[in-house]
């Protein structure tokens, strides 16, 4: 599971208010190149939660991040940011961990990078 | 779904990039793609070789999942998997651009296509591509426009699948039903976190 999904992923345990962000639990990571992409980074700049994002980069082992969003104007010529980005949105993989409602603390398990988020009976 | 099936499917998407139609094509091509229901993974495999930048499909059954997997992986496509039930999906808004599906088609749970759209119109930003049978085709138009947020529901073409005895609930060796690809258009949301949990209001 890469940061961009877990971006998108909340609890939807009944009951609770914000069941985003999830909070990661890591037991594997694994680094997958991917070509980047740098129109695609720009268009999907401004729909990241960035502080959700940045946490989890930094729970995930990559601290090149900045805590605060950088200007829009960043993205136009910093090559090196680019790529930072790109590094922790698209190549960092949960392989084997946990997401975590921030609410109810319950353990959505992530195994072979495949979240588990199916609830259980009493949780819909 | 047969790759038969899904050659057909790609040559009408790909038909579609005259000016005068919808440009399917800027659907996917560079953009985030979810699959919902995506059992083997085949529609998403089809955005991600159409030129998706990323794609995402979601699933409840594990073991589809686990085929879908090892699909993705063989085709060397770069496709992340979660396993959930889509009428309990927790989604904050609509960061995917494009949803693709091939849903339940309703016939053991009554409008279980109906909630898959439901869904797929609260979580896309630009477009979603469904398969819905034509016999229902009227009643899609309806409930799309008039219940689900959709500012507009088209059918793209119709197609003929030939469905084999897959599940212990089909009583035929084979059937071969009629099958119209729409193409809705979601209204937008101003961005708010969305709790895709609440039931459908068709139930």
């Amino acid at each position: 599971m890469r940061l961009l999904t877990h971006n998108m992923l909340s609890s939807n345990i009944k009951g609770v208010t914000n069941g985003f962000p999830l909070r990661i639990e890591v037991e594997k990571v694994v680094e997958k190149e991917v070509e980047i992409n740098h129109d695609f980074l720009r268009n999907i700049f401004p729909k990241i939660d960035w502080k959700a994002f940045s946490d989890a980069s930094r729970i995930m082992g990559y601290v090149e991040l900045p805590e605060e969003a950088p200007e829009p104007s960043v993205l136009e010529s910093d090559l090196e940011f680019l790529r930072k980005f790109h590094h922790a949105l698209l190549e960092l993989h949960l392989e084997e961990g946990a997401l975590v409602c921030p609410e109810t603390g319950r353990k959505f398990p992530v195994n072979k990078g495949i979240p588990n988020m199916l609830l259980h009976e009493d949780e819909v | 779904m047969k790759l038969k099936q899904l050659e057909c499917l790609l040559g009408h998407l790909q038909q579609f990039s005259n000016p005068k139609a919808e440009n399917s094509f800027d659907d996917i091509s560079n953009k985030v793609v979810a699959d919902f229901g995506c059992g083997c993974g085949t529609l998403g495999a089809a955005a991600a070789l159409l030129g998706a930048e990323q794609v995402i499909g979601i699933d409840i059954d594990s073991q589809s999942l686990g085929i879908a997997s090892m699909n993705a992986e063989n085709l060397e496509l770069d496709i992340d998997f979660v396993q959930c039930d889509i009428s309990n999906l927790g989604w904050r808004g609509q960061i995917v651009d494009t949803v693709v599906m091939n849903p339940p088609f309703g016939t053991r749970k009554k409008g279980a296509d109906i909630d898959f759209l439901f869904v797929a119109l609260k979580v896309a930003s630009e477009a979603v591509y469904s398969l819905h049978k034509t016999s229902t085709r009227d009643h899609v138009k309806r409930a799309a426009l008039r219940d689900l947020n959709a500012s507009s529901a088209e059918v793209l073409c119709e197609l003929r699948f030939d469905v084999p005895q897959l599940y212990k609930f089909h009583k035929k060796k084979e059937v071969d039903i009629a099958v119209d690809l729409w193409r809705f258009v979601p209204k937008r949301s101003r961005g708010e976190n969305i709790n895709v949990g609440v039931r459908c209001p068709l139930d």
